[in-house]
């Protein structure tokens, strides 16, 4: 079986020797100049960059990753359950609805408890043009 | 002489050549593919612009013009053009990284193609987890694209990178959950099973109401998962410039490039193999014809029917482009967790107990 | 053939592994950790233990490792460019990693194995799908409670400091 998987390492040097290949052809025929000073800086509109981009960043990223995790291990346990669900019938039903169940239950608790929700609004508007729309954007996920 | 020979024979003959060759084969697939795919995108959006698209570049005095192949040599030019840019790396950016990233990328679109299959004879390995396979290889690809976007010390670059990367483990519950009601039906992951199954019965998208909506499931996530408009919002242009990519430059950014048509081929060949009967013609569907003839059957036709339908799913991706608006990141959270997970799961037990019935 | 194979796959497990602890900067560790968890997976799969494999790529690389890279992207540190780490009571960890080893290897030749022909398995998800419905229920209804625990608990965790 695992003569199956031996192409993968011959494909990663294939990859790694054409794409390197292309490289050298580039840095064959692509134009070397004087490099150095702004022409090196980061993208940023034009201006100099301000700061360092590595900085901390919003943590829903991080719990959206949390909670994908949980839910690709679900899905990975259904795959061997897909797989011998017809020849198990009725059983596999019954005991995959209740590990669904339990999960379920959890993806609902998750839901009701707004962490699926990718912005809390917490701005508020002041008085002036746009105090009105406070009470609408609030209400809105 | 004659033993050079003979032994030359038995080297290309060798197992190892073989894999290597069916190797060469799939990068050079990659590249056309994606040379083909930008010429093709760029012609399908003009026509639904009601605009011309290339039209200058030729290749062999083809110059086309207003018809319409004019153009043709243009992403040929382009492809020169990338070749022959300088290439940046920024001082500031984490170069090592930076270098690496897109080779994280494009292995992993790469070797995803060992599972994929080009008709039920062109495949390189017939793996027993087949679509899993697929499935386990195409999420390498984040890890690229997030270490891509931290290396190059660029907030548009860091901003694009977590975006892509929350979407694209996000659509890949949805997708997965719609590719286990195929597993569920056909009993097995393995890509001639599942094939077969569609041979003895019928396309998979005609196997239940469920499974017609699992479809569309499905491409919505594949969508996503390759970073298309609508779900584009990682390199949203009037936005965050070019996303993960912005640091990017000449053969670098050809890599993501490559890889990201790469991405969409393999999403587009998943689609057509799980649901539209792969290698299957359609013609044996409706059973019109009795002489087996004219069903269009055979290694060589399967190779053409699963590109076809791949091609078509590429345009109507293209499609996509030029008829949705682009998402906001709140709603493409939205739309992931709270209308295609439930849904993929409702249709999960349902299809589960049309089966048990 | 698969020897040679084998053993530039445990290289390469190992030699990721000890980047991954040697290395100062978190990020360098975590892209290790890639080739590392890619190695183990190939373990695998000279176990004949394909679909296992897959899962370690799709749960390891393409979960936990993303989730590892955002966890080191949002410490504090981050600011300063250099994000590493310094082992000062180097003695100390020393002589715990010392006794840890020492039981690892008393264990592993103090254990007798079970050495016998080699099993040759084709497909193993039905075997596992047929397991876990059967014989290993009751551990895989409790897993989807494990899994309950922790989706509650980490969401409950990233609430704490985000209003």
């Amino acid at each position: 079986m695992y003569q199956n998987f031996a192409p993968i390492i011959i494909f990663v040097t294939i990859g790694l020797l054409l794409a390197g290949a292309l490289f050298i052809v580039q840095s064959l025929i692509s134009p070397k100049f004087n490099k150095g000073g702004e022409k090196l800086a980061t993208y940023e509109c034009g201006e100099v960059p301000e700061g360092s981009a590595w900085i901390k960043f919003n943590i829903r990223f991080y719990v959206i990753a949390l909670v994908f995790i949980i839910f690709d291990v679900e899905v990975i346990f259904l795959y061997p359950w897909a797989v011998v669900y017809k020849s198990l019938g009725l059983v596999a039903f019954v005991e995959m609805m209740i590990f669904l169940l339990i999960l379920v239950a959890g993806f609902a608790y998750v839901w009701v408890k707004d962490d699926l929700n990718w912005v809390k609004l917490s701005v508020k508007y002041g008085k002036g043009r746009y105090s009105e729309l406070a009470a609408k954007e609030e209400s809105s996920p | 002489m004659n033993g050079i020979w003979a032994s030359t024979l038995d080297i290309l003959t060798s197992y190892g050549s073989m894999i290597s060759l069916a190797g060469v084969g799939i990068f050079l697939i990659m590249a056309v593919n994606a040379l083909v795919a930008v010429y093709f995108e760029r012609k399908v959006s003009a026509f639904m612009q009601d605009r011309l698209g290339p039209m200058e570049v030729g290749i062999f005095g083809f110059k086309g013009g207003k018809k319409f192949w004019g153009g043709i040599g243009q992403t040929i030019a382009d492809t020169v053009k990338l070749l022959t840019k300088e290439d940046i790396l920024p001082d500031s950016a984490d170069k090592k990284l930076m270098i690496l990233a897109p080779f994280i990328i494009f292995i992993g679109a790469f070797v995803t193609f060992i599972g994929v299959p080009f008709s039920s004879v062109l495949l390189v390995s017939n793996f027993n987890i087949g679509i899993f396979y697929i499935i386990a290889m195409s999420s390498v690809g984040v890890v690229g694209i997030i270490l891509a976007g931290w290396a190059s010390n660029n907030k548009w670059s860091l901003y694009g990178s977590l975006r892509s990367a929350a979407q694209i483990i996000s659509y890949e519950i949805p997708a997965g959950l719609s590719l286990i009601l195929v597993v569920l039906v056909a009993g097995s992951l393995n890509i001639h099973d599942i094939v077969g199954w569609q041979a003895d019965h019928r396309w998979f998208i005609f196997h239940s109401p469920m499974a017609f909506l699992a479809f569309f499931v499905y491409f919505i996530s594949g969508v996503a998962e390759t970073n298309r408009t609508p779900f584009d919002i990682p390199e949203a242009e009037s936005e965050l410039v070019a996303g993960w990519m912005t640091e990017y430059s000449g053969f670098r950014w050809a890599l993501f490039f490559l890889s990201e048509y790469a991405n969409m081929l393999i999403v587009c060949i998943l689609t057509a193999v799980v649901f539209l009967g792969g290698w299957l013609s359609p013609m044996a569907m409706f059973n019109i014809f009795p002489e087996s003839w004219l069903i269009f059957d055979g290694i060589w036709w399967g190779a053409f029917w699963i590109m076809f339908k791949a091609i078509f799913l590429i345009f109507v991706m293209m499609w996509f482009r030029w008829t949705f608006p682009r998402l906001r990141v709140d709603q493409l959270m939205y739309l992931c967790w709270k209308v295609l997970i439930p849904f993929a799961l409702v249709n999960l037990v349902l299809v589960s107990i049309w089966e048990l019935l | 053939m698969s020897e040679v194979f084998f053993i530039l796959i445990a290289a390469i497990t190992i030699a990721s592994a000890i980047w991954v602890v040697f290395s100062s900067n978190l990020i360098y560790s975590a892209v290790a950790l890639l080739f590392t968890l890619f190695g183990v997976a190939g373990l695998y799969v000279f176990l004949y233990a394909d679909f296992i494999a897959a899962t370690q790529v799709v749960v390891y690389v393409g979960g936990i490792l993303v989730l590892i890279i955002f966890g080191v992207m949002l410490t504090n540190k981050i600011a300063d460019n250099r994000i590493s780490h310094s082992s000062r009571p180097r003695f100390m960890a020393g002589v715990i990693s010392f006794f840890i080893f020492v039981l690892v290897m008393t264990v592993i030749f103090t254990t007798t194995w079970h050495t016998g022909e080699e099993q040759i398995a084709t497909a193993t998800v039905n075997t596992i799908g047929e397991m876990i419905l059967t014989t290993y229920l009751l551990p895989f209804e409790v897993a989807s409670l494990v899994l309950l625990a922790a989706l509650m608990g980490s969401a409950l965790l990233s609430r704490k400091k985000h209003g």
